[in-house]
């Protein structure tokens, strides 16, 4: 198609039509700020920090929703521009609370940012920040609606990438506010831990639960045998904290940061998850071979089992009984864990570093206490880890690797997988093509469920007989299928749900800020890294063969069931 | 149903009263109920039933003159129609009484008469020539106040309907468009865009679905031009909207209507009724193959959404919060379709038009203005109601004739058009006509027709904090400019008025106009500043009396006046001691009494109280 050329600052810049002029802009290397936009959002129009003046329009027009028109002539650097945008900056500042020292996003925030480069020392306005209760109520996700500067990023991400709805905007004009559902708690909406709001916000609204106060305390204790679990999708983002490029820090320089930081035992979720494989395998051949509930939904992402139980409570006999690799790992390391170890299972507390906000909220479910103990005592997320990283001065770049510790650490590509969209899948359809053919599965890559696609479908042949399977990622996309299981209209006999655009690679602990582009870095170096695995199937993990042999296959049947397996109940929508 | 002309054949003659009997109308839109009107009407209903009285009575809505309400008509057979107003209950069975039995007038009651041909009856002022009338073109309004709103056989009668008959049988819808076009009317909501060009847009947009929708959610503080036509012509505005339906191609409307409008709402789902029962509206209308339904959306009271993407967010039930444009209503509206949206008073004009074609309307009016315009008259004026006015009439003419002047023969200061999103205009640029392009240049717009007169003991820095402060509360929040801006708008504004403001205030306030109106998403927002800077443009002295005399010229601000007590009028007698509610005012009995500044706060009950004109106040 041709070429628009508009001139930009009197310089020609030609671009595609269709582009706006925040685009094209951005092509020809001129910054325009932004609060509302957000790459993956629809455009919204909201702040209007991104006006310019253009040639033969009455008003300064928002940069980010006007097309650009042939020969249009835009300014973004004149006096009206400017005092434009610094007004709304000061207006925006008169209502934000000035404690940026205190917050979360200090360093890291869009409107910190902003007022920097505008130079605003002092307003001419009156300060009226709102005094409004933080919101703690939920295990997982914290709320300051005093932060809040209404940009509707949280809300968009929550209602249309997610469809849960959880928060929304009430109030109108100044007393304008985002609430979560019916203006209750967080914890009594309909709201799935899912932190996508966190990665939207452009400010320090929203954030975690940080728990980084309790792991010192654990690791202060004497009596404390800290031991932890660290999910693959952590290592792909915790470079970024240091400003550095996805997935650049090896695994064994991350785990010697980890002991360095004064952990006990460092320990591999990945381990779990090719036992899930394992587990979710033989659960799905037993319901095709016995024509038990089909589709069957994976059970990894707990803000798709919150969105389930919610949302879908007819379909929870749907839903794998296998738990999560992190519960799994919480139930053996205080059981099996502590028997090859000897080590005393009160006295060891259980830490998991996870890419996930909801996994803070699946820890505290009240099931998940199989070995006795609570199986799962903290989670931190991986940002949390980063500011453990700084806050204690180790920098894992410059440390020779380190090992990870035995019995529960060893992991095959298939686990690796779990952390991208599709990969969980792709991990059980090679465990289940061996199960059932005696086989390897040619080729072991499934192109057709990999990338940032939100509905991914494959089709395996078992002896004859076809394995339909879909992955989808975002909580629409999921109900979307959800809905289609439910009307009975579902081809499929397996799918995979991950909550999180592009799956826990894009999870809601994952270094600020998430957007789609990075997500698809994150999977891209992930891919790298299951390729150069050695092993790569789940069931030629030699730790987890152990495990069945050596623990699982004396126990009785029933304590294996309690110790890998769980069961869901249907939640309210609204309390 | 019979054809339209013979329907309008037997009702025409229904509509002029019978010879033989007294015809008593009296006004029953929501101006004439507040004042009275229905007790009024119940008194002379059981007068006539009681006594077998050879009258009929019927209602109608509002006639314009909403100062003189209640009023009731009386048609004399053969004889004029009288105007009495301000009638109650009493005074109107007795009027009537008179008429009948003693065929006697009651001059003293009597606002004016017409006299239809028939002998002018003395004292009484033709209503042709009193300046209230005499000054108006009566188009839109012609059946206001005439015609019984809930019989659409009135309507009828009245020439109603005729257009849609005339457009489906013998114009296309490009000759449809091409006729408003030609007439020269404007959007009569506020923006004033072309309503032909309007309607071609829609007409152009290709989609098997298209709406039409009537803004009706009237909110302007002073405005009530919509409402009169709802409640007193609401067929006009369902034929117009048919129109548009057959001119753009659509077979759905929707009139988005306040709540608060409980009277219109009725009349509106009685008209829709009955001219589907008619074949007026609905599947094959006049067997044209033409099918247009009208649904009513009642809004909940937001002004917001009078701005027209978020009345469409509204009706389709989300919150009514503006977008951006492109795209605009016209590619993609209502549910994602077409759609076009004219306020009450553009739809109400339509018909006129069809009927008489488009250049007949284009006589009236100005250059780029044509037509007529209603304006609600309201403030400090004498004859406060509804005026329909050739546009290019200069605004003396509206204030002083039509409106009668100022109140109490105070002095003329400014008056507000264009309601919160206008400007107010200082009586040397009172010669100015009123059209859209000259307001615009004035710091003020045409606006939907609200138009509040202020005299001199109008403080008009107290006037633009009120406005600010309506525009404030009705932002609804999603653009950081209008939501953050016009509160410290506001703020500013009320330090001024409590005697706190300081001199960078004027720079501030000035700044934040300019960006507001710079960079808000919506109409609210780029006018809500605009009571500011016009004030700030006639009467900038007034703010610097505030600011650095701390003193309110007009009087108005309370914080900076002060009560003290003349010496060589104060009697001593006490009653402003002990009227006082904070003990400000002390003194010996029969001596001088004296106000301790410390203490007073400035409530004025002294100086309503004393009787020798002692108390000052500056």
């Amino acid at each position: 198609m041709d070429k628009i050329t508009l001139s930009i600052n009197g310089n020609a810049v030609s671009v595609a039509p269709g582009t706006s002029i925040l685009s094209a802009a951005q092509q020809a290397g001129v910054n325009i700020p932004t609060l509302c936009h957000h790459p993956d959002q629809e455009i919204k129009a909201n702040c209007r920090i991104c006006v310019v003046e253009v040639k033969g329009y009455v008003n300064l027009l928002p940069a980010c929703a006007t097309l650009v028109s042939e020969g249009m002539e835009v300014k973004t650097t004149t006096a009206r521009v400017l005092e434009a945008r610094r007004t709304i900056l000061e207006l925006i500042l008169a209502r934000h609370p000035q404690d940026c020292l205190h917050c979360m996003r200090n360093g890291n925030c869009e409107l910190q940012n902003l007022t920097s480069a505008y130079d605003l020392r002092q307003t001419a306005f009156s300060k009226e920040p709102r005094r409004l209760p933080a919101d703690f109520s939920s295990p997982a996700i914290v709320r300051d609606p005093n932060k809040c500067i209404l940009c509707g990023r949280c809300t968009e991400v929550c209602s249309t990438t997610q469809t849960v709805h959880a928060l929304g905007m009430a109030y109108r004009g100044y007393d304008a506010l985002v609430v979560p559902s019916l203006g209750q708690d967080l914890l009594a909406s309909p709201c799935v831990m899912c932190g996508q709001c966190i990665h939207a916000c452009p400010v320090g609204a929203i954030g975690e639960r940080e728990q980084i106060g309790e792991l010192l305390t654990a690791l202060a204790d004497p009596q404390k045998i800290v031991v932890t679990q660290i999910a693959p999708s952590v290592r792909l983002a915790i470079a970024e904290e240091w400003g550095r490029e996805s997935g650049s820090l090896p695994m064994e320089q991350l785990v010697a940061g980890i002991r360095n930081i004064g952990f006990d035992y460092v320990l591999n979720t990945n381990f779990t998850a090719d036992l899930t494989v394992m587990e979710e395998s033989r659960e799905l051949l037993e319901r095709i071979t016995t024509g038990g509930t089909l589709p069957m939904f994976t059970s990894c992402c707990p803000a798709w089992i919150r969105f389930a139980e919610i949302f879908f409570p007819q379909l929870l006999g749907h839903i794998s009984s296998c738990k999560s690799p992190q519960q799994m790992f919480g139930a053996l390391v205080k059981t099996y864990w502590a028997e090859k170890t000897g080590i005393d299972p009160a006295q060891i507390y259980s830490v998991a570093i996870m890419p996930c906000t909801a996994k803070k909220y699946e820890a505290l479910r009240p099931e998940m206490k199989d070995s006795d103990y609570p199986d799962v005592d903290l989670v931190l997320t991986t940002r949390e880890l980063g500011r453990l990283f700084h806050m204690t001065g180790v920098n894992p770049f410059n440390l020779e690797g380190s090992d990870f510790d035995s019995w529960m650490s060893e992991y095959s590509g298939a686990g690796v997988l779990f952390g991208a969209s599709g990969g969980v899948a792709e991990a059980a359809l090679r465990t289940v093509c061996q199960a059932a053919t005696g086989q390897e599965l040619p080729p072991l890559d499934f192109q057709e469920l990999r990338g940032m696609q939100g509905v991914k479908t494959a089709e395996l042949n078992l002896n004859g007989d076809i394995i339909k399977v879909a992955a989808v990622h975002s909580l629409s996309n999921a109900r979307e299928l959800a809905e289609a299981v439910k009307a009975g209209e579902s081809p499929y006999h397996f799918i995979e749900v991950m909550a999180c655009p592009g799956g826990c690679i894009g999870g809601g602990g994952q270094a600020f800020t998430s957007s789609n582009q990075l997500r698809a870095c994150r999977i891209g170096e992930l891919y790298n890294e299951e390729k150069g695995r050695i092993l790569r199937n789940a069931h030629d993990n030699n730790e987890v063969k152990h495990l069945y042999e050596d623990y699982l296959h004396n126990s009785d049947e029933s304590a294996v069931h309690e110790l890998l397996h769980t069961h869901y109940s249907p939640q309210p929508k609204v309390l | 149903m019979g054809s339209l002309s013979e329907i309008k054949k037997q009702f025409q003659a229904e509509l002029k009263a019978s010879p033989k009997r007294i015809k008593v109308v009296v006004g029953l839109g929501t101006c004439g109920i507040a004042a009275g009107g229905e007790k009024v009407f119940k008194a002379l209903d059981k007068y006539i039933k009681q006594n077998e009285l050879q009258a009929d009575i019927m209602s109608t809505a509002c006639i314009g003159m909403c100062y003189a309400e209640p009023i009731m008509e009386i048609h004399i057979p053969d004889g004029p129609r009288i105007i009495y107003g301000n009638m109650k209950p009493e005074t109107a069975v007795e009027i009537l009484k008179n008429h009948i039995y003693e065929g006697k007038i009651n001059v003293g009651y009597a606002i004016a008469q017409e006299t239809r041909g028939n002998q002018v009856i003395e004292d009484i002022p033709e209503l042709k020539d009193i300046p209230f009338y005499s000054k108006q073109v009566k188009t839109v309004l012609g059946r206001c106040g005439v015609i019984d709103p809930e019989r659409i056989e009135q309507y009828i009668a009245a020439d109603g309907y005729e257009a849609l008959e005339k457009a489906l049988t013998t114009m296309s819808p490009v000759k449809l468009i091409e006729e408003i076009k030609i007439s020269g009317l404007r959007g009569r909501g506020g923006g004033g865009f072309p309503t032909g060009r309007k309607w071609e847009a829609a007409y152009q947009s290709n989609d098997s679905k298209k709406y039409v929708i009537c803004n009706a959610d009237e909110g302007d503080p002073g405005a009530f031009m919509d409402r009169s036509i709802l409640e007193g012509d609401p067929h006009a505005l369902l034929e117009g909207m048919a129109l548009c339906g057959y001119a753009i191609g659509a077979d759905e409307g929707y009139i988005y209507v306040r709540a608060e409008y409980p009277l219109a709402i009725r009349r509106l789902r009685k008209a829709i009724q009955d001219a589907e029962k008619m074949g007026l509206l609905g599947q094959n209308i006049m067997d044209s193959g033409f099918n247009f339904k009208i649904n009513i959306a009642a809004g909940a009271g937001a002004f917001v959404c009078g701005e027209e993407t978020a009345l469409m967010h509204s009706i389709e039930g989300k919150r009514g919060m503006p977008r951006v444009r492109p795209p605009y209503p016209a590619q993609s509206g209502l549910w994602g379709h077409p759609s076009n949206i004219n306020n009450v008073e553009t739809y109400a004009n339509v018909p006129a038009i069809v009927r008489a074609g488009g250049s007949c309307f284009a006589e009236i009016g100005s250059a780029n203005s044509k037509g007529t315009k209603v304006f609600a008259l309201t403030g400090n004026i004498n004859h406060t109601g509804l005026a329909e006015v050739p546009i290019g009439i200069s605004l003396r003419e509206i204030v002083f004739e039509i409106g009668g002047g100022i109140q109490n023969n105070h002095c003329y200061k400014a008056v507000q058009i264009g309601g919160p999103s206008g400007g107010c205009i200082p009586e040397d640029l009172l010669d100015t006509p009123v059209d859209y392009d000259s307001l615009l240049e004035l710091g003020a717009m045409m606006g939907s027709g609200g138009l509040v007169v202020m005299d001199e003991s109008t403080c008009m820095v107290d006037v633009a904090r009120y406005f600010l402060q309506f525009t404030q509360e009705e932002s609804c929040g999603k653009c950081t400019p209008c939501r953050e801006g016009t509160r410290q708008m506001l703020k500013i504004l009320e330090r001024i008025c409590a005697g706190e403001g300081e001199p960078e205030d004027i720079p501030t306030l000035e700044r934040l106009c300019r960006v507001i109106k710079d960079t808000s998403l919506c109409g609210l927002g780029q006018s809500a500043p605009n009571p500011v800077m016009a004030t700030l443009r006639y009467f900038q002295s007034e703010y610097e009396a505030h600011i650095y005399d701390k003193k309110c010229p007009a009087g108005v601000c309370t914080n900076l006046l002060k009560f003290w007590i003349d010496e060589t009028k104060c009697k001593g007698c006490a009653l402003c001691e002990n009227i006082c509610p904070v003990k400000a005012i002390s003194g010996e009995r029969k001596q001088v009494h004296y106000v301790d500044q410390e203490k007073c706060i400035q409530c004025g009950n002294c100086m309503a109280a004393c009787k020798f004109d002692a108390i000052v106040r500056a």
